[in-house]
């Protein structure tokens, strides 16, 4: 049996038992210690991820191809930037404890474990893991009612989720009589008609999938949940399980069911549509930062699906890089928000950054990169996101996708250019307080990347068709 | 006597299922029924892996419901936890009380 190529789980997975011990040992302030533990386990996992062989392990239930290592390695590097991201809010809101980073740590495995995924108790095994470590950090704050109240909302419909992709399940194992991916293409492959158990299935596992995105229609957790967690778990919640949950949702249409697009391509287009406009208006009204990123998340998974409704390698392709930009772009735009401080509190309000262009042209400068790079205006990352995503749909002929992405991204520009003009033409109350050298480091580097993406887009073009190629085989 | 065979359990479990979610759904009185009828959707599904274990005569199934039994009450647990909490900031636990957040 091949168990050393689950390494990097591993390793994650003892590394997080270890630092829980550490954490108990009663000495006091040992929050920093365990977070720079943790922060280097996400490294040495991220190297054995870059090393890692190919194959499959565990009887068919794992597999590690070019494909796990490209979205594990965004989710490794999401998750890193998530705890950096928290490192100094935590300890101003008086919430640094040692229980924050080894939860990340546990999602991340339970991240890692759901791309390696080959076989359907794997995934849900995974799923979970990443599920119950993010039910817990979204009620972090736990004298909060905010936060304890999206806690317990993201738990309610999750959970829920979470019965109806199980429910998908065990219809998928009793019609396919198998719950290995590949073996349920080969049993989708002999049949001439897919028996109607297994397409009810099929469509329950993707509406659970769709819901761990945030795709409309079961989008409606996400403002709340949102709004209410603590600034850097949203930071969180919309990088790195949005990029496992869409990879997850790739493999699973692309591999097992593969033979089935006619059917799950429609219900994919749906979803993106839906998600693009919702995306584009509702977020115009907004006051609340957070609850505006929570709407233009689900713009973005509006996008990063059209890839996939195209159901073409270069679809897929262009899926990839799509999440890579928005990964690091959106890290980035938090970092703005978790800076967001005056006098010691927090703050969340679009008016709040009022005058940021004077105070801090800087931070000004670089959310200014960030947003204009959601807008998808060249020759920032984001504009490339979405040309791949629009040329990919265009190429597959799927031109009422392309024109509503076309409009939806007009409409949203709106609401990332009244950003910009609030931070230099508004007169704010005054400076905010310094931000920590971590959220300056985190600014540097995506808003690097976001600016000078188009100088290598080579590099991640190869490694997406790469990972393309291993996933539709 | 008339035999039972695949398609009573499915129609049971399919049953269950259903009450679990119009359960989410229609309840407006409190949480606790929420956690109960999240419950029920699981077990519809443990009845519908047993059931086609036993009619594939293959052993997937019934491993598929030991690990949905112990997460389950890992799920449970958290859920209560987080209901905990929330009880202690609002004295509540009302399903229209959970509303502060909207817009």
């Amino acid at each position: 049996m091949n168990w050393t190529l689950i390494l990097p789980e591993l390793v994650l997975a003892l590394a997080g038992l270890a630092v829980l011990v550490g954490g108990v040992i009663p000495k006091r302030d040992s929050s920093f210690a365990i977070n720079m533990a943790v922060l280097g386990s996400l490294l040495v996992a991220g190297v054995l991820v870059l090393a890692q062989g190919e194959g499959t392990a565990f009887a068919g239930q794992y597999v590690s191809d070019a494909f796990t290592k490209f979205t594990k390695l965004l989710v490794v590097a999401g998750a890193a930037l998530g705890v950096l991201l928290a490192l100094d809010w935590n300890v101003k809101q008086g919430l640094a404890k040692f229980e924050y980073p080894v939860l990340l740590l546990l999602s991340t495995v339970g991240m890692m474990i759901m791309l390696s995924a080959n076989d359907l108790i794997a995934l849900y095994l995974g799923l979970e893991l990443l599920s119950l470590s993010l039910y817990v950090v979204a009620a972090f704050d736990r004298d909060n009612g905010r936060s304890t109240e999206a806690g317990l909302k993201y738990f309610v419909l999750g959970a829920l989720a979470s019965g109806l992709l199980l429910y998908g399940a065990s219809l998928v194992y009793g019609y396919a009589g198998t719950t290995n991916f590949d073996r349920i293409a080969d049993a989708i492959a002999a049949t001439d008609t897919v028996p109607f158990g297994l397409v009810i299935g099929l469509v329950l596992v993707l509406a659970a999938l769709a819901f761990k995105v945030s795709a409309v229609p079961f989008h409606m957790w996400t403002p709340d949940v949102y709004e209410g967690a603590p600034t850097p778990v949203t930071a969180f919640f919309a990088s790195a399980p949005k990029v496992a949950a869409i990879g997850l949702l790739a493999r699973v249409v692309a591999g097992p069911f593969g033979d089935m697009a006619g059917q799950w391509q429609q219900i994919i287009i749906l979803c993106s549509l839906g998600s693009m406009i919702l995306g584009a208006l509702a977020a115009i009204g907004q006051k609340n930062l957070k609850r505006l990123m929570a709407y233009s998340s689900i713009g973005h998974v509006g996008y990063a699906l059209m890839g996939l409704a195209v159901a073409s390698e270069i679809g897929m392709q262009a899926l990839l890089i799509y999440i890579a930009i928005y990964l690091f772009t959106n890290v980035g735009a938090f970092a703005v928000l978790v800076a967001m401080r005056r006098n010691g509190q927090a703050l969340e309000k679009v008016d709040d950054l009022a005058g940021l262009g004077r105070t801090d042209p800087a931070m000004a400068l670089a959310m200014t990169l960030f947003m204009f790079s959601m807008a998808g205006i060249p020759p920032l990352a984001g504009f490339f996101g979405k040309y791949f995503v629009i040329g990919a749909a265009i190429q597959g002929g799927f031109i009422t996708l392309a024109v509503v992405g076309v409009l939806s991204s007009a409409v949203s520009a709106y609401y990332y250019l009244r950003i910009i003009k609030v931070m230099y033409f508004d007169n704010g109350v005054g400076a905010l307080d310094a931000r920590p050298a971590s959220l300056s480091v985190v600014l540097a580097g995506t808003g690097l990347f976001t600016l000078f993406f188009f100088a290598f887009p080579g590099l991640f073009l190869s490694a997406a068709q790469a990972a393309v190629t291993a996933l539709v085989g | 006597m008339f035999d039972i065979g695949l398609s009573h359990f499915l129609s049971v479990s399919a049953i269950l299922f259903v009450l679990g979610v119009l359960g989410i759904f229609l309840n407006r009185k409190n949480i606790i029924v929420i956690l109960m009828s999240l419950e029920l959707i699981l077990l519809a599904v443990n009845l519908n892996f047993v059931a086609f274990s036993s009619a594939l005569q293959d052993l997937t199934g019934q491993i598929f419901t030991m690990f949905v039994l112990t997460v389950a009450a890992a799920e449970a647990a958290i859920g209560l936890a987080i209901l905990v909490i929330y009880f202690r900031n609002r004295s509540s636990i009302e399903v229209d009380d959970v509303s502060t957040l909207k817009g």
